[in-house]
This record gives C-alpha cells, structure tokens and sequence, in this order.
C-alpha cells in the first residue's frame, strides 16, 4: 500500500530526494596536511590552505579520492575515471576563500543504486544520481557574544562525499530507510563514521507533493537536518504544508527551508538573493582527476562483504528471517558478533539471543555491543549449555543475567547455583504427585474436561523443581499421572 | 556576448565589489572590450578535436594521507582583522 496524504481534495503522494553530506573518515583534509579529528581546541587544526591565505596551493590527498571510490563501488555505482574539481563562489564567513573546491559537472562517481528494507519486509530500490567530493565550510558561532560572529576553521577543507539520490522515495519511511542503508554501508566501508551527532552524516531533504499520476510539482529543500527521526519528520510535516498551500489555492514557491525540531515545523531560511549563482568554473590549481582502472580494481577487490550480501548470506547459510538477518546485519560489529555465536550452533536460537535477551542487556547496561559485558565465546558456551540440556531455556535466562552482571562463564555459574536441569523421572514424578495431591479439586477439573488446567500443573511442577525441571519431561510426567 | 550596465552591477554585487552607478557604464565597455578579445577564441575551427583533459596531459599530484600541517593556530590568526580568543571574530551574521 503506497503512503499517500489525504487531503481536502483528495489523495496526495509525497516525491523525496535526499542529498547526504557524508564525511571522509581521512586523517588529513581533502587539500592539506591538517588534521581531521573532532573537537580540537578552534582553528588547532588549520594549515595556511584552509584559511586561504594568498598564494597557499591545494594539493589533493589520495586517500580521500580512494575512500569517494570505495564508496562508489559499495553504492553499485559507475566510477568515472575522468572527473574534475570546480570552484562553487560564494561569500560567507567561515569559507575563507569565497568559493568552496567542488565537482558539479564531472562528479567522480555516476549513477548507482541503494536497495532499501521496509518494515513489511518488502523492498525497494532507491536510484543514486551521483556522488562527488567537495570540502567542509568552517564552523560559525552566532551565540558566544552580543555582535559578533565567531568562526572556526577546523572543519574547512575536510573532505565531504555528497551523496545524491533519484526523487524516487515516497514515504517517510523510506526517506529513513535510505539514510539508515546508506550509513550502514558507509560504516562497513570505512569511508564515514555515520555519527550525526557530531554532524559526520547530514542530510538536505527534497521534497514535494502532487496526485497520482502527475508531473513533479515545485519542490523545497530542508537543509541540514542531523538525525533519521528527523529526516521522517521534515518529510511528513513539510509535505503537510505544501498540501496545504496548494490546497487553500496558493502556490509552492521553490526555496530553501530549516527544519525545527522543537516545535515540529519547517521555516524559510533568511532568503539570500542570488544564492543560487554560484559562478562554476574549473579550479585552475588542480589538475583533472584521471584515474588507473587497475587501481580502482584493486579497490573493489579489497571491499568488504557488504550488507545486502550479508544478509543474503545470512538467509541463506543461517535460514534466517528476511527481518532477524536485517536486524544484524544493520553493523558490522553485531554481525560478526552473531556469526561467531552461530558457527556450529543452532543459527535461529542464536538469532534470537543476540536480538532479543543481548539487546535488551545492551539497552539495559548502556554499552555498544563492542562493550559487550558477554562475549560471543560466552553466550555461544551458553547455548551449548541449552543445546546438551544441561540447563533448559528458562533458568538459560537466569544464567545469561548473572554473566551480564558479573562476566562470570555460564558453566560456572549452572555449577555455583546448582542450576542443571532434572531429566530424572523419578525426581519429576515424586513432584508430579506432590502438586496432584495439593490441588485434588483442580485435579478432578482437570479429569472432567478442562484442559486449561494442564499449564498450570506444569507451572506449579517447575515452581516447585525450582524451575529446573526438563519441560519436555515435566509435561509427559503431568499428562501421564492426570490421564 | 555583450554585458549592459545591469549584468555589470550584478557581476559587482556577487563578488561583492562596491561600484558607483555613473561608473558603470565605462565598467561595461572595459569588460565587454575583454570578452571581444578573448571571443577570437571562437574563430579557431575545433572539429573532431578531442577536448584536451590537462596540459601535457600530467595527472594530478596526490599527498599521502597524513598530519603534517595545522597545530598552530597563532599564525593562522596572524593577520584576523579582529578574535576572540583563539576564534577568529567577523561582524555578526546571523541565520
């Protein structure tokens, strides 16, 4: 069922396309020497490029073009072995040069393609248009003094990949969908960190409304908005105000908005005049960029198992679900933390451990699964503890909250506790008799037809065998003394 | 290609370059008289000539990937026409 907004004067579908701004994880900047690291005491981490003083040449760094390539290949998208760098003028305050070093007419990287998940397991593919390189602004500060402006140049000149997508999404799901895919990619690439709260990933958002079958109606553009929530609110509630205007007879006016995220609105930036003439041309400092197909070869060939195959795997190796294989795939960390649980285990039981009761201590305690108070080892000699029936699920469960607390191994622990599961029938039997002889009245309940009561004789057997009674044994000995 | 007054006041304004109207119709006649110039480019016949990517086709050079600049930030500050701190200061510009 495709998302749609109902309006007044009917359904209306809403058009999305997204321009990421993915930082280069890089130790230098795209054109200099300095550092790239976040946080260093203001303009620590400038060299006489990035403030542009006169005369001062950049000097490409390599490592940025072969992470803009890696991330080329990982998008499924053409490397142009032909690209140049442009001069984008404009005056602001942090852009020292008054022009940012860009690509507009030959990007390093062409059309691609990104498959997206959505939450009904369906899925769907979402066009790249281009990715090219280009380098930060510095960082102003409008609220440190009553007049003033402060500026910050440890961000200009570090490399930026600007990822830009087909108008092809339609929901804000799948405005969400394409950012989490894409920062997932990224971060098994190695070429951004993905944070957005240090603002490594930012995302302008296109969007506008028409009814089914039209053309593209005009469109706005939601600059820089820093999380996914985010990112799925300025589509719905800017696509809300655009139903509206068309709606009470005006008209959607082509301009660039900000998204508030305290009161849930979008407003028109200050609107510059002449902002859009940004003035192209060829940077006369730097060469065009010609690259050596044997050496974009040698990239591809050292690329990681990417998401999709992963899950692909997983699917297929493990006979995962669609959701479960998604769910683990989303970080590398998790999958391989998966993967080492389920080598030579029951992969679904492992499936679920690592999603459900391991998430939920991860969630619990704070930590990434890197910090992980159970390590896969831990948590695989667990499972084999169920797998053997030394111990059954429940008191697992028992055993996997002691390990999260204290990082003691679960053998030890079944061993401290005296947690081993019963699979003695005598023992069984003798507890059987015990609750039957307690409960004569549910007993004959149970002997005239109310079947219910069997889950709670084997309920009162478990609680009784402090829950270490082998289920499977406990419901035979329950149904074999009632019936 | 021939630029009036107007082009010329807005050329001014995007490089933010301060031009008195009465100067702009003199302005217009030193550019466009540029332009002509550099317009006999035009009469050269470029048929079937392969456009030439870099001149004798050098690639460009590539820095390795390391820290081997910034960490100073007084002499980047050297010449700010006004700071705070370690902050370079600009008249307030506010979105």
């Amino acid at each position: 069922m495709a998302y749609t907004i109902e309006g007044n004067s009917g359904r209306w579908e809403v058009v999305v396309g997204l321009e990421v701004h993915a930082q280069v994880i890089s130790n230098a900047k795209l054109f200099s020497g300095a550092a790239t690291a976040f946080g260093a005491a203001p303009n620590s981490q400038v060299s006489l490029v990035d403030a542009a003083f006169p005369g001062m040449l950049p000097v490409l760094n390599g490592e940025c073009v072969a992470q803009a390539v890696r991330t080329g290949l990982g998008l499924n998208a053409e490397i142009h072995l032909h690209s140049r760098f442009d001069r984008k003028n404009y005056f602001y305050a942090d852009l020292p040069s008054g022009y940012q070093i860009s690509q507009y007419e030959h990007p390093i990287v062409g059309k691609g393609v990104i498959e997206i998940e959505l939450a009904d397991g369906s899925t769907r593919q979402i066009g790249v248009t281009r990715l090219h390189l280009e380098q930060d602004a510095g960082k102003s500060l409008h609220d440190q003094h009553p007049t003033k402006t402060f500026v910050d140049l440890n961000r200009s000149g570090v490399a930026l990949m600007e990822i830009v997508s087909e108008p092809d999404i339609r929901s804000p799901e799948e405005a969400g969908a394409y950012v989490r895919k894409l920062r997932s990619i990224l971060r098994y690439l190695g070429t951004c960190d993905g944070n957005m709260e240090e603002g490594s990933l930012r995302a302008d958002v296109n969007v506008s409304v028409r009814k089914a079958g039209e053309a593209y109606r005009t469109r706005c553009e939601i600059k820089n908005v820093n999380s996914i929530r985010f990112v799925m609110q300025a589509v719905e509630v800017e696509a809300l105000r655009q139903i509206k205007v068309w709606e009470d007879g005006g008209e959607v006016v082509q301009e660039t908005r900000l998204f508030d995220s305290a009161r849930g609105t979008t407003r028109p930036m200050r609107s510059k005049e002449d902002a859009h003439d940004y003035r192209y041309f060829p940077d006369p400092d730097l060469r065009p960029l010609v690259l050596d197909p044997a050496w974009v070869e040698s990239l591809r060939a050292a690329l990681p198992e990417l998401p999709d195959a992963k899950r692909a795997r997983f699917i297929g190796d493990f006979g995962l679900s669609p959701y479960d294989a998604g769910v683990l795939v989303a970080e590398q960390s998790t999958a391989s933390y998966f993967e080492t649980v389920a080598a030579g285990r029951d992969a679904k039981l492992a499936a679920n451990w690592v999603t459900g009761d391991l998430f939920a201590a991860l969630n619990r305690k704070s930590v990434t699964i890197e910090g992980s108070p159970v390590t896969p080892a831990a948590l695989g000699a667990l499972l084999d503890l169920i797998g053997n029936k030394t111990i059954n699920g429940k008191i697992a469960k028992q055993v996997f909250d002691e390990m999260v607390e204290t990082g003691a191994a679960p053998d030890a622990i079944v061993q401290a506790r005296g947690l081993r599961q019963v699979v003695d029938t005598s023992a069984i039997d003798a507890a059987v008799d015990a609750v039957i002889a307690a409960n004569p009245d549910k007993a004959a309940e149970y002997r005239s037809g109310k079947d219910k009561l069997f889950g709670f004789f084997v309920g009162q057997v478990m609680k009784a065998m402090a829950g270490k009674g082998n289920p499977a044994l406990v419901n035979d000995a329950v149904k074999s003394k009632l019936g | 290609m021939s630029l009036d007054p107007a082009a010329v006041r807005r050329i001014a304004k995007l490089a933010r370059i301060r031009v008195a109207d009465d100067a702009l119709p003199q302005l217009a006649g030193e550019l466009n008289a540029i332009l002509g110039w550099i317009e006999q480019l035009n009469e050269v016949d470029i048929d079937g000539v392969t456009p030439l990517t870099g001149a004798a086709q050098m690639t460009l050079a590539w820095r390795a990937d390391v820290v081997n600049d910034g960490g100073d930030a007084e002499r980047v500050l050297s010449n700010a026409p006004d700071r705070d701190g370690q902050f370079y200061a600009v008249p307030k510009v506010v979105e």
